[in-house]
C-alpha cells in the first residue's frame, strides 16, 4: 500500500488534530484497505472520536451506506462482520450497507482494543445504542416530512415506510446530512473494555432479530483468499527506511559499541544506538537484513540471567513468593487471587482435614513458557516529524499504542495517530505492538519513516511469554469415599510481569531500553468453575522475574492469561480425583458443580459424545500398541461456558499423542454469528492441542532457544483431529459472552484426561510430548 | 547488483537485486506483489510459497539468482473475485482462514498438488500440506476447503 506522499510527510498536523483526521481518511479509508468502500460524505469531514457523541459511532451517507467506528480491532475472527451484524439489526438496514472500521485512534472511540473476549459481550454495546438511536431519529425526521406519527412508520432495508401505505416512504440516505447527527449521549466516562454508552432509544429484543444471530459470511475472507487484503505489512512511505533490531547474545547484555565500518557497503547503512536500544536501518529491506547481520557489536559482559532449563520447576518451587511493595504477598496482590468473597485464607482447617482423611490425592503439574510465536513477527511503520507521528501497526490495542509511544516521545496523545491495519493473528500481548515503539524510536532519530519488520528469531525469542508455573493440588477422601478438603497452589511467574497493554513504555523491549520504568503489578490465577468441596482452598503465588528489564522470557497475557496453566493441573486434577475415588468423570463434576449452564454444557457433552459411564482408566490399558481413550474437561469465564470431551489415540512404541475427536457444547449466551463462532472454536481447540502436545519455550542459562518453527514446533497438519464436533448452545435471553478463548482454554485437560483413560498414565507435564508419554508409560 | 528478469504471472519483469537476494524481498519490494508473505525467512512456516515451474517453492530462501528464465506464479494474479481458482473459490465457500496471512502457502501449496494430481485421498493431503504452518488453528476448515477443491478439479478433470 503506497500512501500518498503529499499528505503524510508534509501536511500532517499542520492544522492541529481536526486536519488529521481528514488527512488520515484520505490516506487510508480511500484505498483498498477497508472492504466496501467507505462514503466520502462520512469519513473525509471531520470526525469526532468522543464517546458522547453519536457521530463518534455511526455515519450514514446519502446513499445510506453506514459506517461504524469500533475502537477495537479484529484479531482474525471476524468480530469486524459481528459488529455489521448488531449495527444492521438496530438500524433495519442489510449487513451488506455496513462497514466497520476498526482501531483507529483518529476514528474510533478508544474501546481499549482485542482483548478478553471482550469485542461482542462488551465492546458492541455502544455500537448497538449507536444504531438504535440513529434508527429513532431517522424515524422522527421521516414522520415530519411525510406528516405521519412516528407509531404509523417501520423500517426496510433503510427505508422508512407508512405501514398502511408502504409505497410512501424515505430513505436514511434522504434524511441524512452532512453534518452528522450532533446528537449527545450518556456516557460512563470510562475508556477501554469499560466504556458503555446510553441514549434515548430502546433497542431491540432480541427475540425480534433477523440479522443477528445469522450465519453471515464473514467480510474479510475473500481478501485473504484473493490475497488483495491489505495487511499492515505493505505499507511503504515515501522515503521510508528499512530498519532491524540487533538483539543482544546473552538476554541481558547492553550495546556498548558498534563497529559502522562493518556495514559500510550497504546502502544507505545506519546504525541507531540509544542508551540501551541498537538497531540499523537501510535503504531496502534486504539491506537492512544484511546490516543486521554485519554489524559488529561489542556487549557488556554480564552474568547469564537464567538458570538451567532442567531447573526450571526446581527454582519455581524454591524461589521466594514476590516481594511487592515492601510487603512480602504470601497469596499474591490485591485481591486478585481471592475467589468467592475472600479476602485472606486460613491454610489451618483445610490442612487439619487432610491429615487426619482416611486418604489424600495430591499432584503437582508443571507448564513451560509458551511463546505466542505469531505467523509474521513484529512489524509496523512510524513517520515522526515535527509536525507528529503517524504509526501503521497491526497492533492488538492501538489506543494503547498511541497512550505509550506519545508518553515515550514525550508528546500529547493529540499529536500520535495510530492507524491499524490488519496483521497476523494475535492472542494477546504478543510481540505485535513493540515494533511499533521501536519505529517510533528510530524515526525520531534519524527524522525518516521507518519500517521495523522483526525476523523469525526474535519473533520467537523476543515476544512476551505465557508464564511458566508449578501448581499443586491436594485433595482429601473420607471413609465413605467422598471428599472432605480441596487445595489448589499454583506458584509462577507473574502473568502481568509487563502490563497486559502498551499504554506505559516501561512495558516495552524498546521503552525499557530506554530507561523507562515496568509497572509493578502481580497475577497469575486460581480456578473459575463453579465447583464447592468441603474445606477449599484456592490461591496463587508469583515469583520474580528472572530478569527485571527487557527480558526474553518476560511474562504477559496469553489466550486465557493463566487460565489455560489452572486449567491444565486443576481440571487433571479433578479426574485424578474421580478416579481415586473409582467414579465417572461426568458423574464426579456433575457431582460438585453449582452453575447451571456448567451443569448444561457438561450433560449436553455427554449426550453428543455418545459417553459412557464408567471410571477411568479403561479395561484395555494392556491391550495392544494403539490405546484409545476419552476425556472431558469444563471451563467457564469470559461470560461463557464450555465442556471439551476428547478421543485421543496413543501409541504405546513412539509415544505419539493423536487427539482424533473433539466434542464441544459451547454456552456463550446470545449468538451473534454461528458460522463465525464455529470457525473461532475450531481454531481454539486447534491452537489449544498445540500448545497441549507441542509448545515450551526452550533456554539456556544465556538466552531464550526457542527461535524458529523447529525449536517451537506447533501443531502440523498431519496431527489435527479428524473431527471437530461442535453443539452450540443459543441463550437469547443472555448477553453474549466471549468466544475467543474459552474453547481454549480446557484442551489441554481434556487431552491428558483421555490419555490417562487410554494408558493409565497421568501426564502433568505440558507439553505432552511422544518423549514424555513413551518414559510415562515404559514406568 | 545484477539485473534478472523474472518471468512472473505470465509477465517479463525486471529487478535488480543481489544474487543471493531472496526472490520474495523482489517480489515484495521492487515488484510490489503481495500476495507471498515473510513469515519466516527460513522455508519453514510457506507463507511465501509461489508456484515455479509447477512446483510449490519457499520464495524466502529460494536467491532471485537461481530461478532466471523459470515461470513463477503468485496468487495474486491467481484468481480475481469473479473468477477465482478452484481452490481459492473452495477457501470461500468454506471460510478457510481466519487472519489469512498463512493462506498464501496454504492456497500455493494446494494448487501445485491439485494441478499435478487432484485425484488425492484425504491423508494425501495432510501430507502434501504437512509442514505448512497456521497459528489461528484454521485447519479443520482448510482440510475440508482442500478435499472440495479436490473434488472439483477431479470432476472437471473427468468431464
Amino acid at each position: 500500500m503506497k500512501v500518498n506522499p503529499s499528505i503524510n510527510r508534509r501536511d500532517l498536523l499542520k492544522g492541529g488534530a481536526s486536519l488529521l483526521v481528514t488527512v488520515s481518511t484520505a490516506g487510508v479509508l480511500n484505498s483498498s484497505v477497508i472492504n466496501n468502500a467507505v462514503s466520502k460524505e462520512a469519513t473525509t469531514k471531520l470526525r469526532t472520536t468522543a464517546p458522547d457523541q453519536l457521530d463518534a459511532w455511526l455515519a450514514i451517507n446519502k446513499i445510506g451506506d453506514v459506517s461504524a467506528f469500533f475502537g477495537k480491532t479484529d484479531m482474525a475472527q471476524g468480530v469486524g462482520t459481528a459488529m455489521a451484524q448488531i449495527v444492521a439489526e438496530e438500524l433495519d438496514v442489510s449487513v451488506n450497507k455496513v462497514t466497520t472500521i476498526l482501531g483507529d485512534t483518529n476514528l474510533t472511540p478508544d474501546q481499549g482494543g482485542s482483548s478478553a473476549s471482550s469485542a461482542c459481550r462488551w465492546g458492541a454495546q455502544p455500537l448497538r445504542n449507536a444504531a438504535a438511536e440513529a434508527r429513532q431519529i431517522l424515524i422522527d425526521r421521516a414522520s415530519k416530512i411525510l406528516g405521519q406519527t412516528n407509531e404509523k412508520l417501520d423500517v426496510k432495508n433503510g427505508s422508512i415506510f407508512v405501514k398502511d401505505s408502504p409505497e410512501t416512504k424515505i430513505s436514511y440516505g434522504e434524511l441524512v446530512s452532512e453534518e452528522g447527527f450532533g446528537t449527545q449521549l450518556d456516557w460512563n466516562k470510562k475508556y477501554g473494555n469499560a466504556l458503555r454508552t446510553s441514549g434515548t432509544a430502546s433497542v431491540k429484543d432480541p427475540a425480534d432479530y433477523t440479522v443477528v444471530g445469522q450465519s453471515v459470511v464473514r467480510k474479510d475472507i475473500p481478501g485473504k483468499i484473493l490475497g488483495t487484503t491489505e495487511y499492515c505489512h505493505h505499507v511503504s512511505l515515501p522515503g521510508m527506511l528499512h530498519g532491524r533490531m540487533i538483539r543482544p547474545p546473552v538476554a541481558n547484555a547492553i550495546p556498548v559499541s558498534t563497529n559502522t565500518k562493518s556495514i559500510a557497503d550497504i546502502a544507505g547503512a545506519r546504525v541507531v544506538h540509544k542508551r540501551n536500544l541498537l538497531a540499523v536501518v537501510a535503504d531496502t529491506e534486504w539491506g537492512a537484513i544484511q546490516a543486521a547481520r554485519q554489524l559488529e557489536v561489542e556487549w557488556t559482559d554480564t552474568d547469564a540471567p537464567f538458570p538451567h532449563m532442567d531447573q526450571l520447576y526446581d527454582y519455581i518451587r524454591q524461589a521466594p513468593p514476590v516481594v511487592s511493595n515492601g510487603q512480602t504477598m504470601t497469596f499474591g496482590s490485591k485481591n486478585y487471587n481471592v475467589p468467592r468473597g475472600q479476602k485472606e485464607y486460613d491454610l489451618g482447617p483445610t490442612n487439619q482435614v487432610l491429615a487426619s482423611a482416611a486418604r489424600v490425592v495430591e499432584a503437582e503439574y508443571e507448564i513451560p513458557f509458551q511463546s505466542h510465536a505469531r505467523m509474521a513477527p513484529s512489524v509496523a511503520v512510524a513517520d515522526v516529524s515535527d509536525n507528529g507521528v503517524v504509526i501503521y501497526t497491526d497492533a492488538q490495542k492501538p489506543h494503547d499504542v498511541r497512550a505509550g509511544v506519545s508518553k515515550m516521545l514525550l508528546l500529547e496523545q493529540e499529536q500520535v495517530h495510530v492507524i491499524w491495519l490488519p496483521g497476523p493473528g494475535s492472542y494477546g500481548r504478543s510481540d505485535g505492538d513493540e515494533a511499533a515503539f521501536e519505529a517510533a524510536v528510530i524515526s525520531r532519530e534519524i527524522g525518516q519513516p521507518v519500517r521495523v519488520q522483526w525476523m523469525r528469531d526474535e519473533g520467537h525469542g523476543w515476544d512476551p511469554k505465557a508464564p511458566a508455573a508449578v501448581i499443586s493440588l491436594k485433595a482429601g477422601i473420607d471413609d465413605n469415599g467422598d471428599l472432605n478438603a480441596w487445595l489448589f497452589h499454583a506458584k509462577g511467574f507473574s502473568g502481568w510481569d509487563v502490563k497486559n497493554n502498551p499504554s506505559n513504555p516501561g512495558d516495552t523491549l524498546a521503552g525499557m531500553q530506554l530507561g523507562w520504568q515496568k509497572w509493578d503489578e502481580h497475577n497469575f490465577g486460581t480456578p473459575e468453575e463453579s465447583y464447592e468441596f468441603p474445606n477449599q482452598v484456592e490461591y496463587w503465588q508469583t515469583i520474580e522475574a528472572f530478569q527485571e528489564v527487557a527480558s526474553p522470557l518476560r511474562c504477559a497475557h496469553m489466550r486465557s492469561p493463566q487460565k489455560k496453566q489452572v486449567s491444565f493441573a486443576h481440571e487433571s486434577f479433578i479426574d485424578e480425583a474421580a478416579a481415586a475415588i473409582g467414579q465417572d468423570p461426568i458423574e464426579f463434576r456433575l457431582k460438585y458443580l453449582k452453575e447451571k449452564r456448567e451443569i448444561e454444557v457438561m450433560e449436553a457433552v455427554a449426550t453428543a459424545a455418545n459417553w459412557e459411564t464408567r471410571p477411568s482408566p479403561s479395561n484395555d490399558i494392556d491391550s495392544g500398541d494403539l490405546l484409545k481413550g476419552r476425556g472431558v474437561a469444563l471451563f467457564s469465564g469470559y461470560g461463557t461456558f464450555v465442556a471439551t470431551a476428547c478421543e485421543v489415540e496413543v501409541d504405546r512404541i513412539s509415544g505419539r499423542i493423536w487427539a482424533r475427536r473433539f466434542i464441544i457444547a459451547h454456552d456463550c449466551g446470545l449468538i451473534i454469528n454461528p458460522l463465525g463462532l464455529r470457525g473461532a472454536i475450531e481454531g481454539n481447540v486447534i491452537q489449544g492441542v498445540s500448545r497441549a502436545l507441542c509448545e515450551e519455550v526452550l533456554f539456556d542459562q544465556e538466552n531464550v532457544r526457542s527461535t524458529d518453527w523447529i525449536s517451537y514446533p506447533i501443531l502440523d497438519s498431519m496431527d489435527v483431529p479428524e473431527a471437530i464436533d461442535i453443539v452450540l448452545i443459543n441463550r437469547p435471553d443472555k448477553s453474549p459472552g466471549g468466544a475467543g478463548e474459552p474453547a481454549h482454554v480446557a484442551i489441554a485437560a481434556a487431552i491428558g484426561n483421555a490419555v490417562f483413560d487410554a494408558t493409565g498414565f497421568r501426564a502433568r507435564q505440558m507439553p505432552l510430548t511422544p518423549e514424555r508419554i513413551k518414559a510415562g508409560l515404559a514406568t | 547488483m545484477a539485473r534478472y528478469i523474472l518471468n512472473i504471472n505470465g509477465e517479463q519483469r525486471e529487478v535488480q537485486a543481489e544474487p543471493n537476494m531472496p526472490l520474495l524481498y523482489a517480489l515484495r519490494g521492487e515488484l510490489e506483489l503481495k500476495g507471498p508473505k515473510f513469515g519466516c525467512g527460513l522455508g519453514q512456516c510457506g507463507a511465501c510459497t509461489v508456484i515455479i515451474d509447477g512446483a510449490a517453492i519457499r520464495s524466502c530462501v529460494t536467491p532471485v539468482s537461481a530461478i532466471s528464465a523459470k515461470s513463477i506464479r503468485t496468487i495474486d494474479k491467481l484468481g480475481t473475485e469473479d473468477a477465482p481458482h478452484p481452490v481459492q473459490k473452495a477457501f470461500i465457500e468454506e471460510q478457510a482462514t481466519q487472519c489469512g496471512y498463512c493462506t498464501n502457502g496454504w492456497i500455493m501449496t494446494t494448487v501445485a498438488a491439485l494441478e499435478h494430481n487432484s485425484d488425492v485421498s484425504n491423508q494425501d493431503i495432510r501430507e502434501f500440506l504437512s509442514g505448512l504452518k497456521c497459528r489461528c488453528g484454521s485447519h479443520m476448515s482448510m482440510l475440508r476447503a482442500v478435499r472440495r477443491a479436490a473434488d472439483i478439479m477431479s470432476e472437471d478433470n473427468e468431464s
